[in-house]
């Protein structure tokens, strides 16, 4: 795109500035679109499932009522207490939102079609989402009231770790393809067993791809590890003191977090862009379709969990986290590792 | 002209908050500078052509030091005013670890750029063809293979010892068998009983 605004006559460092600047808004905006159809989906999938109706009086079938809740809260006055830390308050919210939104930098949603195609793809994804705890520890600071800052607590003990454990499993994915570039993480999982595509129908990822399917679970803090706004503990955890578009962009900001796991689990176990046969007809359907459709399985399977398993407790969500999945992925490095050793890299020289 | 641009405004925003760091009444405040520091310092590396020492600088410094110092600092209760009036009993020794860092900092730069040692000793060329990663994995994993596990040997020697040095047996404690927990089925736990009116319930 830089060279085309190029041929238009601007300078180098204008096209370039200018074809960022529409490649992150050709990003952002469809995220924002997704999230407000998925907060949708989510509740009408919650209400199916508790033979429910869900959202059904805005719009035809209720698409818009998430349109409508966003008027809303737009249109509601910020609360701020008089005790909380002000400018912190405020900040809170936009660092949760921006930080969601950031790692969609390095997603590939086709060969080449990625706004920042680095080597470090993967590790700039766990630099941001490392970085998301800040917004609700802050949040749960800087609100000055009990239950917010017991939940950031909470969540910032939870998310680094999970946060351990997710390092482990992206590194056996990392072993696999031979580098931290997502485009070049998606294109290495063609053609397992000459007709499949994605990391997990390999029998030494697949255990990995469970466990950051339920990872991502934890470091989102979505059902079954809601623990941060455990309702009959902490109120609404974090949120508590929040109101009208704060509380609106950190719940955004959950959302874009959980489609970004969503899209990770597509990425990097089953094949992102790529269909899930590798067979020459599929391939005239568009990467991002593929892509799309995964996301939209994970956010079920998401969804789906929320609705059925009952919340954990916090002791049992640690020994999860530390006992089991931290020797467990660490043992699947050694093996991979070894695998590859003994096969890709020549044996024991 | 846009790394120029780049440039000075990371190194700016360094700057500023590192002396913020020190400057902020607030110690919160204090750390979420450091960490805006931290933060435009792996800008500062990007720029350089350093990416994966720039990620990691934010993994592991922002992502999990800087969470945990949040934390500590977070809970602590503290009295500004008393932690003020030592400033200036403080500010001798103070300066005198600065005037060391300075010296050390002014000697190693001379001693990079000018010494007689540096010739021989500097790395050479970096392959254009080799990433980050490969190349820093090629020289770790080979040159410094020594170094690199001894470093991992003292850590290991460090967790081990904090973790003796604060565990405590203590007693009355009742752990969980989680085995024997998911053994357990309605009817070990219940029992139905009919009892009459009027009388209680023998267990």
């Amino acid at each position: 795109m830089t060279a085309f605004f190029q041929n238009l006559g601007l300078p180098f460092e204008g096209a370039w500035l200018l074809s960022t600047v529409i490649g992150i808004l050709l990003i952002a905006l469809p995220v924002m679109l997704a999230v407000a159809m998925i907060i949708y989906a989510d509740r009408k999938i919650w209400a199916a499932m508790a033979l429910r109706r869900g959202p059904n009086v805005v719009g035809p079938f209720g698409l818009l009522q998430s349109f409508a809740d966003g008027l809303k809260v737009f249109l509601q006055e910020t609360i701020i207490p008089s005790a909380a830390n002000k400018t912190l308050f405020l900040i809170a919210p936009i660092i949760t939102f921006t930080v969601a939104l950031m790692a969609w930098a390095v997603v590939p949603f086709q060969v080449g079609v990625v706004l920042a195609d680095i080597n470090v793809g993967l590790l700039y994804i766990l630099a941001i989402s490392s970085l998301g705890v800040y917004g609700v520890v802050l949040s749960g600071w800087a609100s000055n009231s009990k239950y917010p800052f017991y939940s950031a607590i909470r969540a910032s003990a939870q998310m680094i770790s999970y946060e351990v454990s997710i390092g482990f499993i992206l590194i056996c994915v990392v072993l696999w393809a031979g580098s931290f570039n997502l485009t070049a993480i998606v294109e290495s999982q063609k053609g397992y067993y000459g007709f499949l595509n994605g990391n997990g129908f390999n029998p030494l990822l697949f255990p990995m791809a469970i466990m950051f399917l339920i990872s991502a679970m934890a470091e989102t803090a979505r059902a079954p590890f809601d623990l941060t706004e455990a309702e009959s503990e902490l109120v609404a955890g974090y949120q508590t003191e929040y109101s009208s578009m704060a509380f609106a962009l950190f719940w955004l900001g959950e959302y874009a977090n959980v489609i970004l796991m969503c899209a990770l689990n597509a990425v990097l176990f089953w094949g992102g862009y790529l269909p899930p046969f590798d067979w020459a007809p599929l391939y005239l359907v568009p990467g991002i379709i593929w892509l799309f459709a995964k996301i939209l399985f994970f956010f079920f399977v998401f969804s789906w969990v929320k609705a059925t398993v009952p919340r954990y407790r916090y002791d049992q969500l640690m020994r999860l986290g530390w006992k089991i999945f931290l020797p467990t992925s660490l043992l699947f490095v050694f093996l991979v590792s070894g695998f590859l050793m003994l096969t890709r890299y020549g044996g024991a020289q | 002209m846009i790394h120029v641009i780049a440039f000075y405004l990371f190194a700016t925003i360094v700057v500023c908050s590192g002396a913020l760091t020190i400057l902020s009444r607030n110690p919160v405040h204090s750390v979420l500078w450091l960490i805006l520091a931290f933060f435009n310092a792996a800008g500062l590396m990007i720029l350089l052509g350093a990416e994966f020492i720039a990620m990691l600088l934010v993994i592991v410094y922002v992502g999990a030091v800087a969470v945990l110092f949040l934390f500590v600092v977070m809970m602590l209760d503290i009295d500004f005013a008393e932690l003020r009036a030592g400033f200036v009993s403080y500010l001798p020794f103070g300066l005198l670890v600065a005037l060391v860092l300075l010296a050390e900092i002014v000697l190693g730069i001379g001693l990079w750029s000018v010494g007689p040692i540096e010739l021989a000793q500097r790395a050479g060329p970096v392959n254009p063809e080799l990433s980050n990663i490969q190349a820093i994995g090629a020289l770790l994993y080979t040159r410094y293979i020594f170094l690199f596990e001894a470093a991992g040997i003292v850590l290991l020697v460090a967790m081990i010892g904090a973790i003796v040095l604060t565990h405590r047996a203590r007693g009355g404690v009742r752990p969980q068998n989680i085995a024997r927990q998911n053994q357990r089925r309605p009817q070990d736990a219940v029992r139905n009983v009919n009892q009459p009116v009027g009388q209680g319930v023998e267990l």
